[in-house]
């Protein structure tokens, strides 16, 4: 059994300019100890599927279909029940370090809480727990440190502190929505480092939500790719970076700028991203799409090309990797 | 040889901070936010400068055209100094020289349209223009950055973040600018947006013949555009080069660890590379290290790092580091 899974996820949201449809009929599973990598741009329903799993959409925002996380529904699931799952079970850390820590709280408080609440611990065995996370997350000096205020740490050590917050209860899944996106190269670099070897050791599976291919490439096993709030492309880390077959796939990565390569390789993707509020029929990239026809008009269906890999696309795989 | 469009020589950036609670009497402190920096940039050219948070890169654009408190000389076409110019005479090159921004909609006025938008700069600096001929060139300059006519009465809000810097871009290159300095342009774009407005600026730097100093924190961006790239770190400048020289052969200790951090989307490439490690956080700007401002985090860093401030050199490739050149497998372990 797989220990996260989403079935025919669709997300939308009511606004003055009527109904957006942010997700549309996603589906996902994740084993125990895996990578997922969801990529897309802004708009494309990769944080909103987060967010629907934590029942943490905005007060405006319906979800249904269904998502199950080891066996249990939790698409909608009350207060109650999601209060247990989240933090112990599933943990997420966000793209601003500073807007998600609470800035009228020392670290060790706001640390202390969360295992005096979910595991019931008493304030001194607390403390002694939450200086060990920090060590893990290598926070120099982290029992001294843990004093601060949140104000009092940079960005990069402050998402350290979210991310050793977010392992306190040491979570079966760890959700990170863009958490690099804030930060600087070289602190981003020790970062993703960081992630990976908590990873290895504490064996969590973690979904990376981002729009960045590079992170993606030095960290997830899988790889989703988003765009419109549907699923354009899936398939493991390698061959997707080695032959995209879905024409939004193949397009991203060309327009990436990359500092190993020549000038010649960088080449845009036309058009604007789609208004969610008024979505194209059909297949959501279409207006942009090198390879779009009238068939297109009608959204493919997300079917199986080749080994672990799936596309829903109506062009042939060999048209499009050519 | 043809005379630099603009040349900086020594300019240096010094903010006077106060505290809560400082007395008339406490002696001020200041903020050094950009040290002796000196460039020459052709016209027709880019330069890059790259830098993360907190180095001087955008203080130092904006010392160029006195929206920050700037001390050395910048001279414009052989001539005039920028930075001793009166803001009467100033205000002639403030259309020679023209900015764009990173956060496309919020360096827009909400409450104008895109027509008003584009035209106020002509309407400020070319007062002569009748109506007509503003508006002539304001489609013009709609069109060529791939902006649609009937958009014109719109308001910025009814646009992409991408579209919303082709607004700022027209805006700048409507006054026919010889300089156009870029801020951030393309870090709060999406992916696919980021090439477009990229390839848009090239092609209208080639059109136009514009000189562009473009700022950011991101190696790989600035390679696709620039000529010369110019690394700062701390307010100081750490490497200069021709963007081939500068990206085949960095020798700079702190460039090197910069650009083995950038991530490559090729998962075969992204693993298998050697991240330099830079240990610790980035010093106060308020009490800079002595000596090369990098060597608190420099894998390579000497007793005699300490003593000396490491001098660029004359030069095409421009280096800051007493002991410059590649790092070795053992220094990066």
């Amino acid at each position: 059994m797989p220990l996260l899974e989403i079935d025919d996820l669709n997300v939308s949201f009511d606004t003055g300019d009527g109904e957006v449809h942010a997700v549309n009929g996603l589906s996902l599973t994740l084993d125990r100890g895996e990578t997922l990598g969801i990529v897309g741009e802004s708009g494309s329903g990769k944080s909103q599927t987060a967010f629907a799993t934590l029942g943490l959409l905005a007060k405006n925002g319906r979800a249904s279909g269904s998502i199950r996380f080891d066996g249990e529904e939790i698409l909608n699931a009350p207060a109650r029940t999601l209060n247990r799952i989240r933090a112990e079970r599933i943990a997420i850390i966000f793209q601003d370090p500073m807007t998600s820590l609470n800035p009228y709280m020392r670290i060790s408080d706001q640390m202390a809480e969360v295992l005096m609440l979910h595991k019931g611990l008493g304030k001194r065995a607390a403390l002694a727990e939450a200086v060990r996370m920090l060590d893990a997350v290598r926070i120099p000096g982290a029992k001294d440190r843990i004093r601060l205020y949140p104000h009092e740490f940079s960005g990069g050590m402050r998402q350290r502190v979210m991310i050793a917050m977010s392992l306190l209860c040491q979570p079966d899944l760890l959700i990170a929505d863009e958490p690099t996106t804030a930060l600087d190269v070289t602190v981003q670099a020790q970062i993703m480092r960081l992630l990976q070897e908590l990873q290895a050791e504490f064996g969590m599976a973690t979904m990376l939500i981002t729009h960045d291919l590079g992170v993606v490439a030095g960290f997830c096993e899988r790889v989703t790719v988003m765009y419109g709030g549907k699923v354009m492309e899936r398939a493991p880390v390698h061959p997707i970076f080695a032959q995209p077959t879905h024409p939004y796939t193949r397009g991203l990565l060309q327009a990436v700028p990359r500092v190993d390569r020549g000038q010649e390789t960088m080449q845009a993707i036309p058009g604007n991203p789609p208004n969610m509020a008024r979505p194209p029929s059909g297949c959501p990239f279409r207006p942009r799409c090198a390879f779009a026809d009238e068939d297109c008009a009608v959204m493919p269906p997300l079917a199986p090309a080749g080994e672990a890999r799936e596309r829903a696309c109506h062009r042939p795989v060999k048209e499009v990797a050519a | 040889m043809t005379t630099p469009l603009i040349s900086a020589r020594d300019v240096n950036v010094r903010f006077r901070i106060t505290r809560p609670g400082d007395m008339p009497w406490t002696a001020p402190r200041h903020l050094h936010a950009v040290n002796g920096v000196s460039f020459d940039l052709m016209p027709g050219q880019t330069l890059g400068i790259v830098g993360e948070s907190g180095c001087g890169k955008s203080t130092l654009a904006r010392a160029l055209i006195q929206m920050a408190p700037a001390e050395g000389q910048v001279i414009w076409q052989g001539s005039d100094d920028l930075l001793a110019l009166s803001p009467s005479r100033m205000k002639r090159y403030r259309s020679e020289i023209q900015m764009i921004f990173q956060d496309p909609l919020a360096s827009l006025n909400p409450r104008m349209t895109l027509g008003q938008i584009i035209a106020e700069p002509l309407r400020t600096h070319r007062p002569d223009l009748g109506r007509d001929e503003v508006k002539t060139r304001v489609r013009d300059m709609m069109d060529r950055v791939g902006l649609l006519p009937q958009m014109i009465n719109r308001y910025p809000h009814e646009f992409s973040g991408g579209q919303c810097q082709r607004i700022g871009i027209a805006r700048a290159l409507i006054v026919e600018p010889k300089l156009l300095i870029c801020d951030e342009p393309v870090s709060a774009l999406d992916v696919s947006i980021q090439a477009q407005v990229i390839e848009l600026l090239q092609e209208l730097q080639s059109d136009l013949g514009l000189a562009m100093i473009f700022i950011a924190h991101d190696l790989s961006v600035v390679k696709h555009i620039s000529d010369e790239v110019m690394v700062l770190y701390l307010g100081r400048m750490m490497e200069k080069a021709p963007s081939e020289l500068l990206y085949a052969d960095p020798q700079h200790p702190y460039t090197q660890a910069l650009m083995s951090a950038v991530p490559v989307p090729d998962p075969v490439i992204e693993r298998e590379k050697t991240i330099i490690p830079l240990h610790g956080d980035l010093p106060s700007p308020m009490a800079p290290p002595s000596g090369c401002v990098f060597r608190t985090r420099c894998p390579r860093a000497e007793a005699a790092c300490a003593e000396e401030v490491p001098q660029p050199g004359r030069g095409r490739h421009q280096c800051a580091c007493l002991f410059p050149g590649r790092l070795t497998a053992e220094e990066v372990a």
